[in-house]
């Protein structure tokens, strides 16, 4: 690369300059945004296992619901800063790709729980003596 | 017709050829055709999270998560996962400068955190199985063990992947098919954490809370 004539002597600089001098422009991360991501990983990880390890807040619903959000919100910092999705990259078609997975993923996973929760909910109630007598 | 072509592109002694030569592959397509593979294995993982989320309070009078997950051991491994994607991230930096050795040095990192990863969730599998909690306990432990597995079964994969591609770079260096290569399993690797997030949250943390 022509902007960088000394560039064996630049190996401990950290921010590292990136041309793109090569043919697509899918975007890269920089050490910047890598360690952004990071940190906001180890916080978004830290703080479900705290929560559970120590039991911080009484109601377990409402634990269980911050765990859940906090996932979801880690799942977007990776998707940012170490997939690096946006939406211009492919020319739209990862995120349209993401999208449509998700959709399905949201199906898949609303639908089994809730067509398996009717299931179980209006099962015929069994008795241990009818248990005893199955098959 | 194929003879023709086959002489037209200059192929000596006429050796059938039997592919179009003039045909390029369009550069850069790859990514994207990679990504498609990426959301059909997140397909996978959402099966098998449903199942889990399906089974997994279904204990057969066996052990509870709360009985069994250490949660300090899964906290190490989760961070060991998180090491090798950021230095995952620094092998990516390294090789758009160009720089063949520090690549290298990153990538072999990353495949020690990665190893680790697997090490201790094979010593975590070995515990269960010993205590009596295998795969076959229970319908809980059944969709545990299959989804658990599988990433696992995915990271096995995904070191082997490395390994190739530090030889691969070795050999040959940091040329266009390397790079693009490098640039695959950069996805497939953070990709693989963006999946043990859900893991964490959902079997491990959303388990042991009951």
């Amino acid at each position: 690369m022509s902007s960088h004539p000394n560039a064996p002597s630049h190996e401990s600089a950290s921010q590292t300059h990136h041309g793109h001098s090569h043919g697509h422009e899918a975007a890269h991360g920089t050490f910047r945004s890598y360690m952004i991501g990071f940190a906001l990983s180890v916080i978004l990880t830290a703080i479900p296992f705290w929560l559970v390890m120590s039991g911080a807040i009484d109601s377990k619903l409402f634990t269980a619901f911050l765990v859940m959000g906090l996932g979801v919100i880690q799942i977007i910092v990776h998707m940012v800063y170490f997939l690096h999705m946006n939406p211009r990259s492919e020319g739209g078609w990862t995120m349209m790709a993401l999208l449509f997975t998700l959709v399905l993923v949201g199906i898949t996973l609303a639908g089994s729980l809730w067509v398996m929760h009717h299931l179980n909910t209006n099962m015929m109630p069994m008795s241990p003596e009818m248990m005893k007598n199955m098959p | 017709m194929s003879q023709t072509q086959a002489q037209t592109h200059g192929t000596d002694n006429g050796k059938p050829q039997f592919y179009v030569t003039d045909e390029h592959h369009p550069e850069g397509s790859t990514m994207l055709g990679f990504w498609l593979y990426l959301m059909s294995d997140c397909l996978i993982f959402a099966v098998l999270f449903a199942t889990h989320g399906v089974l997994g309070r279904n204990y057969a009078a066996g052990p509870s998560p709360a009985d069994l997950f250490d949660l300090p051991l899964v906290a190490v491994n989760t961070a060991m996962l998180l090491f090798s994607s950021i230095t995952y991230g620094f092998a990516m930096l390294q090789m758009e400068r160009g720089a063949k050795a520090e690549t290298l040095f990153w990538l072999g990192v990353t495949g020690v955190f990665g190893a680790a990863f697997l090490g201790l969730e094979l010593y975590e599998f070995n515990h269960l199985i010993h205590e009596g909690a295998g795969p076959t306990r229970s319908a809980f432990l059944s969709s545990f063990f299959t989804l658990v597995g599988t990433h696992g079964l995915h990271v096995t994969f995904g070191i082997i992947w490395l390994i190739t591609l530090m030889v691969q770079v070795g050999k040959h260096g940091l040329i266009p098919e390397n790079k693009r290569r490098l640039m695959c399993l950069s996805m497939f690797w953070h990709f693989l954490d963006v999946v043990w997030i859900g893991v964490f949250s959902f079997v491990y943390l959303m388990g042991v809370l009951g």
